[in-house]
């Protein structure tokens, strides 16, 4: 079998249709062994979809998608034993204890019985579920039964982990208890795809980010690149009273050297500030000499909402030169 | 991080005895531990069969044979249409939270999907066969014929329960939600009530006869209701129905759980 030297994830012309509508439409990607790969994007963007395929669960209508080389539909039976899904509800027994679940999907994986309980034990101990193995997993909080759901997932030594919005609903401490788990299995050595509507969450945990919408790729490359090329930082002022957002938006402006949006409900102005914190100094200055009252003022990274825009509109752009160099950029007509 | 190493990689595939025992010890193990299940379900069986034997038992003429008699056996027999809707419930519940797209990422065939989950429903409808036939002694039913007369319709009831689960198995993966689960196992009310198991067929207007004669469930009661008086007529009907049940309905249960 040569599958080790073959992309971890190939990706050609893969389409999905559900009736009228199309979740994946011609979508292009190849993913190297050895990184975390996050799938980001806007609900509905097909994110959900493409993990399905890749764990065997919805077949492409048309194109060609392989996991190391073994196709998803004509080698589903293979590609099973390499992956482990996490999809985005908890899918634990309530009324069976963590180890119970995790024995459990260790010999559904495959493993004897000694072999189970050792992989559940290890999985328990490697995941920081010591206090609460023996209990029924109903009682779990939400991060604790994320993780039992991450460790079930895990019980069979998956090449490829396959991540579907593991913190959506989940409070920040539970969000970063996950987080510590998933960075602990990539250090350890296990290939990760996770999708993610959150920009921070990608920044925390991936190598790679791939951006999706509308069913297809519009950007992939090492985050820090997809970081540069979303743009600067965004200084944003709250202004205290209406009347003077106009005059707020002047002054951020003229620092900035650039457009700054107003939001005249929220009394709100911000811009892409290329010149960073001395920037805000600046602003904060002018902002005071013109007697401008501020109720909140600071730099902030962009939104992803902002990021998409950015990524939308250059893709839409017949003009490649905005690109920046490393970040491949797909554009709608290839 | 060391411990992912302690963690291997199983090689090969779990067979199907296996992967069906642990899917059914998994759904046996939440029937036991929910008590809306496992209790609740043996409750509501007695309650319809209180109100039958001393509600409407009364009004109701099962020709030379007292009601009780009459009902038991029959009851028992059609018991997995009452519990049926659970198992439509437990399987959309499933494929609602997850559950069976976890299963179906893993390499389990899946034959074992279908099969444990009939071993383990099949086994709480014995749970309920059983509780139930308990009550309908305790309020005045007795064996018309020998023990091994009881024996064998106790076998036929089992046979009912484990085709029926496979048909509420089959329910439960169409239904988009519990809910709708729920809802379509209200159909099996149908074949339970406008057959021979509570009231004799003779006794419903001629235009609603035909449905009676021809569809399951008059033949299947009417079978156990033979057996238990050492006869077998009706016997070799009910267990054709048995037979072409299954072989219509486990297909479309492992192609839907396919694409589920």
């Amino acid at each position: 079998m040569r599958t080790d030297s073959r992309p971890l994830i190939e990706a050609r012309g893969v389409t999905v249709r559900f009736g009228k509508i199309t979740a994946l439409n011609r979508l292009e990607l190849t993913a190297e062994a050895g990184q975390v790969l996050a799938v980001l994007g806007p609900n509905g963007a097909g994110k959900t979809t493409f993990v399905r395929c890749l764990a065997t669960l919805v077949r492409p209508s048309n194109g060609e998608l392989r996991v190391r080389g073994q196709d998803v539909v004509r080698d589903a039976a293979r590609v099973r034993k390499d992956i482990g899904l996490a999809g985005q509800f908890a899918a634990v027994e309530p009324t069976m204890t963590g180890r119970e679940n995790l024995e459990m999907t260790a010999r559904l994986f495959g493993h004897g019985g000694a072999a189970a309980r050792r992989a559940a034990a290890a999985i328990i101990e490697q995941l920081d579920l010591d206090e609460v193995a023996d209990r029924r997993s109903s009682t779990y909080s939400g991060g604790q039964r994320r993780r039992l759901d991450l460790g079930a997932s895990l019980v069979g030594s998956p090449r490829l982990l396959l991540l579907d919005e593991p913190t959506t609903g989940l409070d920040p401490v539970s969000r970063s208890e996950v987080w510590a788990a998933v960075r602990g299995l990539a250090a350890a050595g296990t290939d990760i795809l996770l999708t993610t509507h959150y920009l921070d969450e990608a920044d925390q945990l991936a190598d790679q980010v791939v951006v999706i919408d509308h069913g297809r790729v519009i950007a992939a490359g090492p985050l820090s690149e997809l970081k540069a090329s979303i743009g600067q930082d965004v200084i944003e002022v709250v202004v205290s009273d209406a009347e003077q957002l106009s005059a707020a938006a002047l002054i951020v402006a003229q620092v900035t050297s650039g457009q700054a949006r107003q939001e005249p409900t929220g009394q709100r102005v911000s811009a892409p500030a290329p010149g960073g914190p001395g920037q805000l100094g600046e602003v904060i200055a002018l902002l005071a000499a013109a007697s401008v009252a501020v109720d909140e003022i600071g730099l902030r990274r962009p939104t992803l909402d902002e990021a998409f825009l950015a990524l939308t509109g250059a893709a839409d752009s017949t003009d490649n030169s905005l690109a920046p160099a490393g970040l491949t950029r797909i554009g709608s007509t290839s | 991080m060391t411990a992912i190493g302690t963690v291997s990689r199983p090689a090969h595939s779990p067979s199907m005895v296996s992967a069906s025992g642990q899917v059914a010890l998994r759904a046996l193990r939440k029937y036991i531990r929910t008590p809306g299940l496992s209790v609740m379900g043996v409750v509501q069986s007695v309650m319809f069969l209180f109100s039958f034997r001393y509600v409407f038992g009364g009004a109701i003429h099962a020709g030379a044979t007292s009601y009780v008699d009459f009902l038991v056996p029959a009851y028992v027999a059609s018991i997995v249409l009452f519990t049926g809707g659970g198992i439509a419930v437990a399987v959309a519940e499933d494929k609602v939270q997850g559950f069976t797209d976890r299963l179906l990422s893993l390499p389990v065939s899946r034959y074992s999907l279908v099969l444990g989950r009939t071993i383990a429903d099949s086994t709480t409808n014995v749970w309920s066969i059983l509780s139930t036939a308990a009550f309908g002694f305790l309020f005045g039913f007795r064996l018309p014929g020998s023990w091994q007369d009881g024996i064998a319709a106790f076998g036929l009831c089992v046979a009912y329960a484990v085709v029926f689960t496979i048909v509420f198995i089959v329910m439960g993966l169409f239904a988009p939600n519990a809910q709708a689960a729920q809802g379509m196992s209200l159909i099996a009310f149908v074949f339970a009530f406008i057959s021979s198991a509570y009231v004799p067929a003779t006794s419903m207007p001629g235009w609603l006869q035909p449905f009676s004669k021809y569809q399951p469930i008059t033949p299947m009661v009417d079978a156990v209701r033979s057996v238990l008086t050492g006869t077998t007529s009706d016997v070799g009907l009910a267990l054709a129905w048995c037979a072409l049940l299954v072989v219509v309905f486990t297909p479309i249960a492992v192609l839907r759980y396919r694409r589920a």
